[in-house]
């Protein structure tokens, strides 16, 4: 939520009002995608062919116990070796990505749904809609994610659903905020006080008027908040509060390994490797297509 | 002050709803406490008697107003469990997950300040982009994994510093410090960014100003002029984050102090949601909500001190 303010203030300092045909075609070759682009994207559309296609790869089981291999290196039967059950660790690590990448995709575009209507009512209809939202908003914020997230983990239980509903939870606030900051500028324009005077019903004005206006710094923010939510979504199941103990998660493969770190360390740290990456590469691919979007935003493209 | 006062207000609203909310979860967490207090093989009336007791069958309306009033009085209440004070267990933990807090706060700031300095100072330039990239992969490596990572390096593979394990201040310095140094660091290590992204954004503003202009044209040295005159301006918006990252660095010791036994008020909430301790689970949102508010609060404070406009603007407005 904090990347926010950073990237909007160089947004502006760096695409001062030019009108200058060099300066343009300057950013723009700066603004190019590169191989810091699309060697993250591979990696990504490796990763997500991998976790669809999982069933068909000819993997292991990825809860086959086999004690005769435990705690195996990476060899040829086992390419990233098997943890302390003997279970092949490629195909917990693919089957775990099934779950990452679900609740990593989900829930952002939960919250910020739920944010996005919330967010919409306060900056639309002001006054004591907009007072109780936002102490609501307030409520929310003042909890730890964290917290929350162990609480209703508890309380609903750990099936893939709930994570991806209660972590979606977490984004709403934010997005409520540039929501209703969005809607607050948009809402006296003319063309809304147009489509009022015309006899527009409120949702109208608000889905058709609106909405489009506001769109565009939100699909930014599920842009970002996917690597996060795949980031507190291996906390989570750290901690053994995510989906269950057999499925395999990442953040429940590293904790697996926690134990044997220091005979056989490779059962934490391909795992952390791999999730490494794949934030990293979440990390890379958003912020690009992110300034692609202030670009077009700003008319610069 | 009407400003203070107005965030005064809204502060005590949003508290009394936090505690309400955890209040209301609390009580519908699955299982039975009066259960599992009477024991495996007791009778339908000891549970009853238990229930009664406790109080656990009326609305729960007047049982959070019952506790609500406890808290005001400086009664939090005895656990369900062991029958420890509440309060006794928080202020025995609270000092140790704020040291935590503290030390990597500290971190954090001792790598964001120099390098948003750097990479300001020549924006796109070499420096900038090399801390930019770092700040990129830490970014992307959450503290439980820089945990792993750092107790296989530091402990286990040169074994300099203890894996797990708290020394009490009373042990001396050093020995309270030591095992601390890992655990800070896995947090720290990824909240400098933030800030340093921050600092960077704003100081980069900052130094298009003419008086920093007019400092560079009497010859006055680079670094004086970042340090000197432009640090201070630059770091409101720093400040602020110091305080919502509050909540990120409370939710982040919980997983910090079980990874490396640290004895904290995390701990302590796992332990208790794992035991279904509903009134220690209240107690230990109660005071992450009041850390985190509190944190705002003075935030809120610190800002409207370093910089007069906004004291005068905020009122007006």
């Amino acid at each position: 939520m904090a990347d926010i303010t950073p990237d909007r203030l160089e947004g502006s300092s760096a695409g001062a009002p030019d009108d200058n045909a060099d300066a343009i075609a300057s950013h723009n070759r700066k603004n190019r995608l590169g191989l810091g682009f699309w060697i993250p994207l591979a990696w990504l559309a490796v990763v997500v062919a991998a976790a669809v296609f999982a069933d068909f790869l000819g993997l292991f089981p990825a809860d086959e116990i086999d004690w005769m291999h435990i705690n195996e290196g990476p060899n040829d039967a086992h390419i990233l070796g098997t943890d302390h059950l003997g279970r092949d660790m490629l195909s917990r690590i693919i089957y775990g990505a099934r779950v990452s990448l679900t609740v990593g995709f989900a829930a952002p575009l939960i919250g910020v749904g739920l944010g996005l209507v919330l967010g919409i009512l306060a900056g639309y209809y002001k006054g004591w809609v907009d007072e109780v939202i936002g102490i609501a908003i307030d409520t929310w914020l003042a909890i730890p994610g964290l917290v929350i997230l162990l609480l209703f983990s508890v309380v609903f239980g750990g099936s893939l659903g709930m994570v991806c509903l209660s972590l979606g939870l977490l984004f709403i606030p934010t997005a409520a905020r540039i929501t209703r900051a969005a809607t607050l500028n948009h809402s006296n324009r003319e063309f809304v006080l147009a489509a009022r005077a015309m006899g527009a019903s409120d949702f109208r004005i608000l889905t058709v008027e609106v909405l489009p206006n506001i769109i565009w710094p939100l699909i930014a923010f599920v842009l970002i908040d996917i690597p996060i939510a795949i980031v507190i979504e291996g906390a989570l199941s750290f901690l053994g509060l995510s989906v269950k103990a057999p499925t395999p998660s990442w953040g429940g493969v590293i904790a697996e390994g926690r134990e044997h770190l220091e005979g056989s360390p490779h059962i934490s740290l391909i795992p952390t490797a791999v999730m490494f990456m794949t934030v990293l590469s979440f990390n890379l691919v958003g912020d690009a297509i992110r300034k692609r979007l202030a670009d077009v935003r700003d008319g610069a493209i | 002050m009407r400003y203070l006062f107005r965030r005064f207000q809204r502060l005590v609203v949003v508290m009394v709803s936090v505690t309400f909310l955890t209040f209301l979860l609390v009580n519908v967490l699955p299982g039975d406490v009066a259960y599992e207090m009477a024991g495996m093989d007791s009778s339908e009336e000891e549970v009853q008697a238990i229930r009664d007791e406790l109080g656990l069958d009326r609305n729960v309306v007047l049982r959070y107003l019952d506790w609500a009033g406890g808290i005001l009085t400086g009664d939090w209440g005895a656990s369900f469990i062991n029958k420890e004070e509440v309060w006794h267990a928080l202020a025995q933990r609270f000092p140790v997950s704020l040291e935590l807090m503290l030390l990597a706060q500290l971190i954090a700031l001792s790598l964001a300040v120099p390098m948003g300095l750097i990479s300001a100072y020549r924006p796109g330039g070499r420096a900038d982009r090399v801390i930019g990239t770092l700040a990129f992969a830490s970014v992307s490596m959450p503290s439980f994994m820089t945990a792993i990572l750092l107790i296989f390096f530091f402990s286990l593979h040169l074994g300099w510093l203890p894996a797990t394990g708290y020394e009490p201040l009373s042990a001396g310095l050093w020995e309270n410090l030591r095992p601390m140094i890992l655990p800070a660091l896995a947090l720290g290590l990824v909240e400098w960014t933030v800030l340093m992204r921050t600092l960077r954004a704003e100081m980069i503003g900052v130094l298009q100003e003419n008086y920093i202009a007019l400092a560079r044209a009497k010859g006055m040295s680079d670094a004086r002029i970042l340090l000197v005159h432009a640090l201070r301006p630059s770091s409101f918006s720093m400040i602020t984050l110091l305080g919502l990252q509050v909540g990120r660095l409370m939710g982040g010791s919980i997983i910090i102090e079980q990874i490396f036994g640290i004895p904290g008020i995390g701990r302590l909430l796992v332990h208790a949601v794992n035991t279904r301790d509903f009134i220690m689970i209240q107690g230990c949102v109660t005071l992450f909500a009041i850390a985190f508010v509190t944190a705002n609060f003075l935030v809120d404070i610190a800002y409207a001190w370093l910089d007069p406009r906004v004291r005068l603007e905020r009122a007006r407005g």
